[in-house]
């Protein structure tokens, strides 16, 4: 099965077709997302660092901009700078203009403050969107998908149902010579034995292992039980013990492909098939690290309901628990919950997720986008704000 | 009959209720093609776990066939099995710090 979307200078193939306002710091974020208000096609990408951090993390700011502005579902990109921030502006505008999109800044303490910023903005993404608004979907392939996996807001149904799957979803799109993009790190936590047996090298199984080691010591580090962080609040009251628990429902996402390779938060994979990011689990910050990924299309299983989604990456909801399908049909796309009762078989849901897939590659709306649910963005740091 | 619990693996010590489960109901567990009865001796919600079988204090608990933890007490067969009486081997900077400060 192919799909139909924008295939862009640099080979990559977009699943949506935005003009993208990324703000290179915290205090840019009023004026790219007044620009984002006013110009209808463009899509604010905002977030909360850039400044006042260690170069650790301002060489992430750099590398997740680069990756989102880079990312094919956005056809030009606006760069919204102050212009005293840490962050390497003109080396974030340079790489992104490298896979041969339009990019244009705007610095708001040059052009003199946030009134001209927000004209001068306006018209410029006016343009761009003209320009993006005449190219027309064209044939993709499977291979030109790159899938996130994501499950949030979890209850004990994802485990059972909504994310096995999905697992056979994403069987489904490697063996059609896609990519499929496995993060949270923490819900590898009590499951990672499982996981590495896909690893396709004993060296490759190793770096999950470190990223798994690096993230529970992080978390152990502050000298409590985790338990309440992760699992969450909502995942206990939704049944979930422990993360080890939690982790052993959420891995079964990733199906059963080798995993290709491991990398580091929001870095594009240069391998096809499954693959491995780091990154916790946090909506905000997973979610942006799979668009600068790459990722054109999102899969978010969730059994508490989960509304978030992304600016300009579909995210497609996907349930197993019937009660959240019955009460918040405005964002979940895709009931399982015939699994749980055992009147449904996970070959044909998984497949009927597949189908979803392509669908919304091809330009179906999500219920997230449908409802404006889509701002759920922020940068993973390791470092902290000094 | 439709099941009202989920046995994952023969050897899981815990079922997922797949409904809320009042008390004293004769619970119908699946597990795959076969079917166990086990007494509800309290009220469990759904998505919630019971033991299926009497769990000992300190004794793994099994899910997926894997280890999710360990009792911090005796779960008796029909009962709750959740973070009042299982704790998590993982993610556990509170046993490290006492481990240091001792």
């Amino acid at each position: 099965m192919t799909f139909m979307g924008y295939r862009r200078a640099d080979g990559r193939v977009g699943t949506r077709n935005y003009v993208g306002i990324l703000s290179t710091v915290v205090c840019a974020n009023e004026v790219a997302e007044e620009i984002a208000h006013r110009v209808s096609g463009t899509v604010p990408f905002l977030h909360h660092q850039g400044c006042c951090q260690t170069p650790v993390d301002i060489a992430r700011v750099n590398n997740a901009l680069i990756g989102l502005g880079c990312n094919p579902n956005l056809a030009a990109v606006i760069l919204v700078s102050l212009g005293c921030e840490s962050t390497d502006v003109g080396e974030v505008a340079r790489a992104i203009a490298a896979t041969g999109k339009q990019v244009k800044t705007i610095v708001i303490q040059e052009i003199g403050g946030a009134g001209r910023s927000v004209a001068e903005g306006s018209l410029l993404a006016q343009e761009m969107v003209q320009q993006a608004s005449v190219l027309p979907r064209t044939s993709g392939e499977v291979s030109d998908i790159v899938l996130g996996l994501k499950c949030g807001s979890s209850d004990t149904t994802q485990g059972l149902a909504a994310n096995p799957a999905l697992g056979i979803a994403s069987d489904l799109i490697v063996r059609g010579g896609g990519t499929s993009v496995l993060g949270e790190i923490t819900e590898f936590i009590g499951a990672e034995h499982l996981l590495i047996r896909h690893a396709r090298t004993r060296e490759i199984g190793d770096k999950i292992l470190a990223l798994v080691k690096r993230i529970e010591d992080r978390a152990k580090a502050v000298g409590c039980d985790m338990r309440g962080g992760q699992p969450t609040g909502g995942n206990i009251k939704g049944g979930l013990t422990t993360i080890e628990e939690k982790s052993l429902g959420a891995i079964a996402k990733a199906g059963t492909a080798p995993i290709e390779a491991v990398y580091e938060y929001g870095q594009p994979p240069d391998v096809k098939g499954l693959v491995v990011m780091d990154s916790p689990g946090r909506e905000p910050e997973i979610l942006t690290g799979l668009a600068a990924a790459g990722c054109n299309v999102i899969a978010f299983t969730t059994g508490r309901g989960a509304p978030q989604g992304f600016p300009f990456v579909p995210v497609i909801k996907i349930t197993g628990n019937a009660l959240t399908w019955e009460k918040l049909r405005d964002h979940i796309d895709l009931d399982v919950s015939a699994l749980m009762k055992g009147t449904s078989s996970f070959p044909a849901d998984g497949k009927r997720i597949y189908q979803e897939i392509m669908e919304v590659a091809s330009g179906r709306l999500t219920k997230a986008e449908i409802c404006g649910y889509t701002r759920a963005m922020d940068i993973y740091m390791v470092g902290p704000v000094i | 009959m439709p099941a009202d619990a989920i046995l994952i693996k023969k050897e899981d010590n815990v079922a997922t209720a797949l409904r809320d489960l009042e008390l004293e109901r004769e619970a119908v567990i699946r597990l795959d093609q076969d079917e166990k009865i086990i007494t509800i001796t309290e009220p469990i919600p759904f998505g919630h776990k019971f033991a299926v079988r009497k769990i000992i204090k300190g004794e793994n608990i099994l899910k997926y066939g894997e280890v999710i933890g360990r009792a911090t007490r005796d779960i008796e067969a029909g009962t709750h099995a959740h973070i009042q009486n299982i704790e998590s081997l993982r993610g556990r900077g509170d046993l490290e710090k006492e481990a240091s400060a001792l």
